[in-house]
């Protein structure tokens, strides 16, 4: 299997250097790695144009992070860049748990059929990159991928903020109406405005290598605890495209990086897993991992979105997917802003679901670290008490953390549910549930049936009502729009409810009997207006 | 006494798990075993039948081999 061919994007002299037609900037993107590009499609989809700014010109190195969950594969999809990212990946939903050579049990991350996104992928860092810079680039008009343009300064001034860009062709000053810093886990911006980043950082250091070798190893997550092809505490092991596999192990943190990294001392550690079957080391790093976040996500022009706002350990899959879902919930409400259909205050919302995001990512992820490292003797008895019981008794199975993997975040707690006797499935604050339908007598997915704006879907017999200016649907056992052929959707929503969704697909009203005004009332709020 | 196996905590098990190893941050070895014997007593005052608590005890002791 050919490796990865990591080619350079190019540079180009940016027009304010060069002399070229300079567009008026609303909004600058600093980092062109998965959360920047994502975000500058997503604005594009909505009409609004924004130059990327990247300090380098090439994918990712190496392959971080792997694991897209479903959540992220139908944001992907609605972005134009799902089904290309699923076809490429190693499609998994089970994950082994294993203490010594003894398999406990095993867990089913989507048990049910009806999805058109699957419960996870493995795809290299590399290729989600090089995907959304393809898919970028079919935006011309709407998005300026600017690379080799390194940002070295900010000011934040009033109705405009200022970068500080430094290119090969010297330096430039580019004046924009919003700054979105996706610039990763050491953000320079972050820095340059001196903000705090709090939290915990972990005393452990985990070996983390790609390997290619020719093995028919299952595409299921496998999670050993005290191995015994390993001395240290745990092991994991995903499975990715073009024959690589994905090896995690924990060194303690008395391990030297450095020395740990040297092939002399990778390769008998690798031995001890795959056995005399030949292999080749793609990739290597050592690393400890952090819990912490941002205070806040919105700073006057300055929006922080991703490992820039948040950081957490990686087991659990919480670090890209998180960000993902940063995107989501901010690319509707800047292009809003932006456009002068909403209120900037909205941004404070984006703040507020992001914030609770990022604090159950980051309480997920960390529970999981200390069930991984056992600090103290007791520490390390109780976890061996649990893995004692797991074998014969479900509950303690349960308690097992080897990763509590991303699921989308619920907004529940931003939306008033009304205590009523007879509930709706899906109350509002949940990300819309795909669901099979069929459209025309062609098979089509609920959620390809949202668009960009905001969507009323009426499931159940009830007649559809004329709604101005909202689009509105009506999903039917019968027909109507869409056809519930198979039964998933009225299972998932109920007959006889009216579902209200926004452009990033949550559900922010549900109603029984829609009015116009009832809608246009849930429509505003959400906009601020 | 099958249903000692079943789960009763739920999503609430990793909340428990945390506040346990919370409760015991700072003792020594020595100090958590004895808030685990205290833990233990509360709790079986609090299930309160003789016939589960038997079966828990042979359940614990099963597992250890």
């Amino acid at each position: 299997m050919p490796r990865y061919r990591y080619r350079r994007f190019g540079y180009t002299a940016p027009p304010e250097l060069s002399g070229g037609p300079r567009r008026d900037c609303k909004v600058a993107i600093v980092g062109a790695g998965p959360i920047g590009l994502s975000l500058a499609i997503d604005l594009a989809l909505r009409g609004v144009a924004s130059i990327v700014l990247d300090d380098n010109d090439v994918v990712s190195i190496g392959s971080r992070a792997i694991c897209w969950a479903k959540r992220t594969l139908e944001i992907f999809d609605r972005l134009g860049v799902g089904e290309r990212m699923v076809e490429k990946g190693i499609i998994w939903k089970v994950g082994r748990v294993y203490h010594r050579e003894r398999e406990l049990y095993a867990f089913d991350l989507l048990p049910e059929p009806g999805h058109k996104m699957p419960a996870f992928i493995n795809l290299q860092q590399y290729y989600v990159e090089e995907y959304l810079v393809e898919r970028a680039r079919q935006f011309p008009e709407l998005i300026d991928l600017r690379f080799k343009n390194k940002v070295v300064g900010i000011e934040d001034g009033s109705g405009r903020a200022t970068l500080k860009v430094e290119t090969p062709d010297g330096a430039y000053k580019l004046h924009t109406g919003y700054i979105v810093a996706c610039d990763g886990a050491k953000s320079p911006i972050r820095s340059m405005l001196g903000l705090d980043f709090r939290g915990q950082l972990f005393e452990e250091r985990f070996l983390i290598a790609d390997i290619e070798m020719q093995a028919d190893f299952p595409a299921d997550r496998r999670f050993w605890f005290e191995p015994t092809f390993h001395e240290g505490e745990s092991a994991l092991l995903h499975k990715q495209p073009d024959g690589i596999y994905r090896i995690d192990l924990q060194l303690g943190w008395d391990a030297d990086p450095e020395e740990e990294k040297k092939p002399e001392n990778v390769i008998p550690r690798i031995k001890s897993i795959v056995g005399e079957r030949p292999f080749e080391i793609d990739w290597v790093s050592v690393y400890t991992f952090q819990c912490r976040r941002l205070e806040h996500f919105v700073h006057g022009r300055v929006i922080f979105a991703g490992d820039s706002a948040h950081v957490v350990s990686p087991f659990g899959a919480r670090g890209g997917n998180g960000g993902i879902q940063d995107v989501d919930a901010l690319g509707w409400r800047l292009a809003a802003v932006v456009k002068g259909e909403a209120r900037e205050g909205i941004l404070e919302r984006y703040n507020a679901e992001r914030a609770h995001g990022a604090d159950e990512n980051i309480r997920n992820s960390a529970r999981t670290t200390t069930f991984m490292t056992p600090k103290s003797d007791m520490e390390k008895m109780m976890r061996r008490a649990v893995l004692d019981l797991a074998a014969d008794m479900p509950f303690a199975r349960r308690l097992i953390n080897s990763g509590r993997l991303s699921v989308p975040c619920s907004l529940e707690r931003f939306y008033d549910i009304e205590a009523i006797a007879n509930p709706p499935p899906l109350p509002p604050g949940r990300v819309a549930v795909d669901t099979p339908l069929e459209k025309r007598g062609e098979s089509t997915w609920l959620l390809n049936q949202l668009d960009d704006g905001f969507t009323l879907v009426t499931f159940g017999d009830e007649a559809k009502r004329e709604i101005d200016g909202i689009r509105h649907l009506r999903v039917g056992a019968d027909g109507g729009d869409l056809l519930d052929r198979e039964g998933f959707a009225l299972e998932r929503y109920g007959s006889g409810f009216s579902y209200l969704f926004r452009p990033d697909q949550h559900i922010c009203a549900v109603l029984r009997e829609p009015t116009a005004e009832g809608v246009r009332a849930a429509v505003d709020k959400e906009l601020g207006r | 006494m099958k249903d000692l196996a079943d789960d009763r905590l739920g999503t609430a098990g990793d909340d428990f798990y945390e506040a346990l190893l919370e409760a015991h941050k700072g003792l020594s070895f020595e100090e958590g075993a004895a808030l685990n014997a205290r833990l233990v007593l509360i709790l079986a005052n609090r299930i309160g039948d003789l016939e589960t608590l038997k079966a828990a005890l042979a359940a614990a002791r099963r597992s250890k081999e």
